[in-house]
């Protein structure tokens, strides 16, 4: 079979019938998604065997994480625990009732708190989730109408737009965050000092990580952007009349922002999981805060929680990041 | 000039019956500043553009001629200095006008067409969209009445089935159709004035003369056509008047037939000469440059000079190609052909035809499905790459673009160093010398050493891929489009270089173009190819004389030549199928 299979591949081309009848586009699909689960999956058991490697009894520690003491334990104590968490199972049976317990939505028992991560996460998970999208959508507004504003000026103006984006790119967000809250909130008062619920508390934290992601994005845009505004097609837009603002917004800038695109992608995972600086700086709830709480105190099911949704955040935007290719450019579809 | 002038001048043609004059340029001068100093790239411009007639402004790169183009519709660039006794558009005085005065009689009372559409209109969008951008900027109807206008245009331009086309990309169309649509959208508010800069450049012939052919029923019904190219041949039929440009000044003007027939400035002449044809075949096209080629003895190339049998033989060649979507298309079906010793074959054919395919497979650089190719009376195509390295010296190639095959960071000097055959030179200083020798055999100044790709001319760069060609001292020269890309003055030189490289070295050429023109100046024999298929082969006279096959008499047909009362054969609005498949 397998013989016969090679002689035909090696005498002529597979004839086009021959071949598996999956459409390319389905096969793509069918490839990303395959993707992500190895991903996922990968990012769960890296967590676990990070638990596994920690140094010490793991039921000694959950009890100190729980009583805010630290003493060693007797058996009679420990054994509890060890039930409860199944502890004393062999590492790979452990494993399997993690991964089964993944599939089936159940993030484990938080060890200081005693209730299931889940609902943890879920109390802090939509601030996080608000916050990093108005990050983005903000550091997209002042990339856009930085970039669109000076690239492919003169050469003066270009300096000081391509110099603006460095020097934001490289603020510290903890710095910056500082400077904004000491001149906006408690200066000018035009914004609260405790980040709230409100739609007014979420503008200084968002800001804070929005500056430096938009200067990110922007020196990935402007060179694209400098490069669409010679293109010959461009030439022709002017030629039919059309205007300097309207050429840059409708046509140069689709085709500049892909770079900018893929940033986010990396930016949304990124920012939710940094969104601790904003956070504990605005006194705001959110995964962040959650995170740094839960590293302190060992408590690792909440910790390998996160870090779970965190890969699955990455997972779901880069898919999203593919499907944003093809509708900016949609010579990609057949590639 | 004075307002007074111009009615009298107005006045006097009317008696004349000589169509009134639309726009009017008198000793127009452009330049760009630099650094606080002002180059001068156009000199004392003049020239009147009448109703329903041609003005064609041929030239090199960096003749000035794009400059004076985009100067009378206000783009010169942000840095030009911009001066003109009179730029008058009807009764607009375009040396005063406010952006916003420009931006209203861009694309309605002047369209541009571009060269290539591929990059000329929105890589991004529907070539529709593109269309209709031009209407909506001027304020032309409604969204339905623009749709439906759309489509009217893409069917005034011999666009079939436009609502279809009209919703696919410029990538997803045909090169003819998509320069078709970006005709279309030049005309979308039928402006009396066209500006076509190099429109036909990268095009098939057959495409080409159908563009032409549009220019031409235009101008018919009265739009006036300023026709932009370097290539005289292409402007005769339809230009009334002729500027010669080199340099920046319009070296000389006159009527198409003047300046066709009786041409009196030397550069005119030297253009005229410069276009090949059956009829210019054995002779020079270019007059002799300051570096004359150097002959040296030396194409120490020995092994294989006993060998009297074909160099080069292919028998049965077949390719297929599996689509992204998992239909298979044969590239190359069953092309057979040998090459003799000091002889050239020509392989002609347009876009998409194989011919680029079978060249790669020549080269052992893409295998075949199916057939052999033998090199100098050996295998070569059926043996796996460690025995063919031995002989690989043996056949070179260039292409029409060397500036891709060049590493950037890499000066002249480095590149034929590299290309040089390991072991051949015992010496550093042996193979510094026979780096200048190839320099001296391609007609470059041993000054170009240092000099990096892009310091080079078009010109120059493809006289370094020529010298790199013939670093191993091969037989055989592969020439895929190696001209294609020159201007039509540069082209010439190259030519005439490649014929005394020939007669030296006795080389062999295998000459791939879309242009048969080059193909007759050059070759001994021809195959023409259509779809993958060789359709005709035979003698180059027989071929250009005795065509018999059907496409090979369109092509022909549809070849420009420099008589101008020929008008292009075989090419009609809407296009035929065979020519214009879907793709």
């Amino acid at each position: 079979m397998t013989h016969t299979l090679l002689a035909r591949k090696a005498d002529a081309p597979a004839p086009a019938r021959g071949r598996l009848t999956v459409s390319p586009r389905t096969r793509s699909v069918i490839d990303k998604l395959i993707g992500a689960v190895v991903v996922l999956w990968g990012a769960a058991t890296a967590a676990f065997l990070a638990q596994i490697a920690l140094p010490g009894d793991r039921a000694t520690t959950i009890l100190n994480v729980r009583s805010g003491q630290t003493q060693l334990r007797t058996p009679e104590e420990l054994a509890p625990i060890n039930a409860e968490y199944g502890l004393q199972n062999p590492i790979v049976v452990q494993y399997l009732d993690y991964i089964g317990g993944l599939l089936r939505g159940d993030l484990g028992i938080s060890y200081q708190q005693h209730r299931p991560v889940w609902g943890i996460i879920a109390e802090q998970v939509g601030a996080t989730l608000t916050l990093t999208a108005v990050t983005l959508v903000l550091a997209w507004l002042i990339m856009v109408f930085w970039v669109t504003l000076t690239a492919g000026r003169s050469s003066r103006i270009r300096a000081l737009g391509s110099g603006v984006d460095t020097v934001t790119a490289g603020l510290p967000p903890y710095w910056l965050g500082i400077i904004l809250l000491l001149v906006f909130a408690l200066g000018l008062g035009w914004f609260p000092v405790i980040g709230g619920a409100g739609a007014n508390g979420i503008v200084l934290p968002a800001l804070t990580l929005a500056i430096p992601l938009a200067g990110f994005m922007g020196q990935a845009t402007r060179t694209e952007f400098e490069r669409s505004l010679d293109a010959p097609f461009i030439v022709t837009a002017r030629m039919r009349g059309m205007g300097d603002l309207s050429i840059r917004l409708r046509h140069v800038l689709r085709h500049a922002v892909l770079p900018a695109v893929t940033l986010s992608g990396w930016a949304i995972g990124s920012t939710i999981s940094g969104a601790v600086i904003a956070e504990s700086l605005f006194t705001r709830p959110g995964i962040g805060r959650v995170l740094i709480a839960a590293v302190d105190s060992q408590d690792l099911p909440v910790v390998t929680g996160i870090v779970v949704l965190v890969a699955a955040a990455y997972v779901i935007t880069n898919l999203l990041v593919d499907l944003a290719y093809i509708v900016i450019d949609p010579r990609m579809k057949n590639s | 000039m004075t307002i007074l002038d111009i009615d009298t001048e107005q006045r006097t043609n009317q008696l004349d019956s000589t169509p009134p004059v639309r726009l009017s340029v008198d000793n127009l001068n452009v330049g760009f500043e630099r650094h606080g100093s002002v180059r001068p790239v156009v000199k004392n411009v003049s020239f009147d553009l009448r109703e329903g007639q041609c003005v064609a402004i041929v030239g090199e790169s960096g003749s000035g001629k794009s400059v004076t183009a985009r100067t009378l519709v206000g783009l010169t660039g942000g840095n030009a200095v911009v001066d003109a006794d009179a730029l008058r558009l009807g009764d607009e005085n375009l040396t005063a006008l406010s952006p916003k005065r420009w931006r209203s009689i861009r694309g309605r009372r002047i369209g541009f067409i571009l060269q290539d559409a591929l990059v000329s209109l929105d890589p991004l969008r529907p070539v529709g969209k593109e269309i209709e951008e031009a209407l909506k900027l001027h304020g032309w109807g409604d969204r339905t009445s623009r749709k439906r206008k759309v489509i009217d245009l893409l069917t005034s331009v011999g666009v079939p089935s436009p609502e279809n086309r009209s919703r696919q990309r410029p990538d997803e169309l045909s090169g003819g159709l998509r320069q078709r649509a970006l005709i279309a959208s030049a005309l979308a508010l039928d402006p009396e004035i066209v500006i076509a800069d190099e429109p036909t450049t990268a095009l098939d012939v057959t495409v080409q003369a159908q563009v032409l052919q549009l220019l031409e029923e235009m101008k018919q019904r009265g739009t006036s056509i300023i026709l932009i190219s370097h290539d005289l041949s292409v402007v005769a039929h339809l230009a009334d008047h002729i500027l010669v440009m080199s340099g920046g000044e319009v070296v000389e003007q006159g009527s198409a037939h003047e300046i066709l027939t009786a041409p009196k400035h030397p550069y005119t002449q030297s253009l005229i000469n410069a276009v090949p044809s059956r009829e210019t075949r054995g002779t020079r096209l270019a007059p002799a440059t300051g570096v004359a080629p150097v002959h040296t003895a030396a194409h120490a190339n020995d092994e294989h000079a006993g060998f009297d049998g074909p160099v080069l033989e292919a028998e049965g060649l077949v390719k297929n190609f599996t689509a992204p979507d998992g239909t298979l298309t044969t590239a190359v079906n069953n092309v057979s052909f040998t090459l003799g010793r000091g002889e050239t074959l020509g392989i002609v054919g347009e876009s998409g035809s194989g011919k680029s395919t079978t060249a790669r497979i020549a080269l052992a650089l893409d295998t075949a499905d199916a057939g052999t190719v033998r090199l100098l009376g050996q295998d070569w195509s059926a043996v796996p790459e460690t025995k063919r390295r031995r002989l690989r010296k043996q056949i070179s190639v260039v292409y029409q673009d060397p500036l891709s095959s060049f590493d950037p960071r890499w000066n002249v000097e480095r590149i034929l160093l590299d290309s040089l055959p390991a072991g051949a030179f015992a010496t550093a200083t042996a193979r510094r010398e026979r780096v200048l020798a190839l320099l001296a055999q391609v007609g470059l100044p041993d000054s170009v050493v240092h000099r990096f790709p892009l310091q080079l001319s078009g010109g120059q760069r493809q006289r370094v891929a020529i010298a790199r060609a013939l670093a191993p001292s091969p037989s055989i020269v592969v020439l895929d489009e190696a001209v294609s890309a020159l201007d039509v003055s540069i082209q010439a030189q190259i030519l005439d270089l490649l014929v005394d490289l020939q007669k030296e070295f006795g080389l062999s050429y295998l000459f791939i173009s879309h242009d048969l023109g080059v193909i007759s100046h050059l070759s001994d024999r021809v195959l023409v190819m259509k779809d993958g298929v060789v359709v005709e082969s035979g003698d180059a006279d027989q071929i250009f004389t005795r065509p018999a096959h059907p496409y090979t008499q369109e092509l022909l047909g549809a070849l420009p030549t420099l008589d101008e009362s020929h008008t292009v054969a075989g090419a009609s609005v809407s296009p035929s199928s065979s020519t214009e498949g879907q793709e």
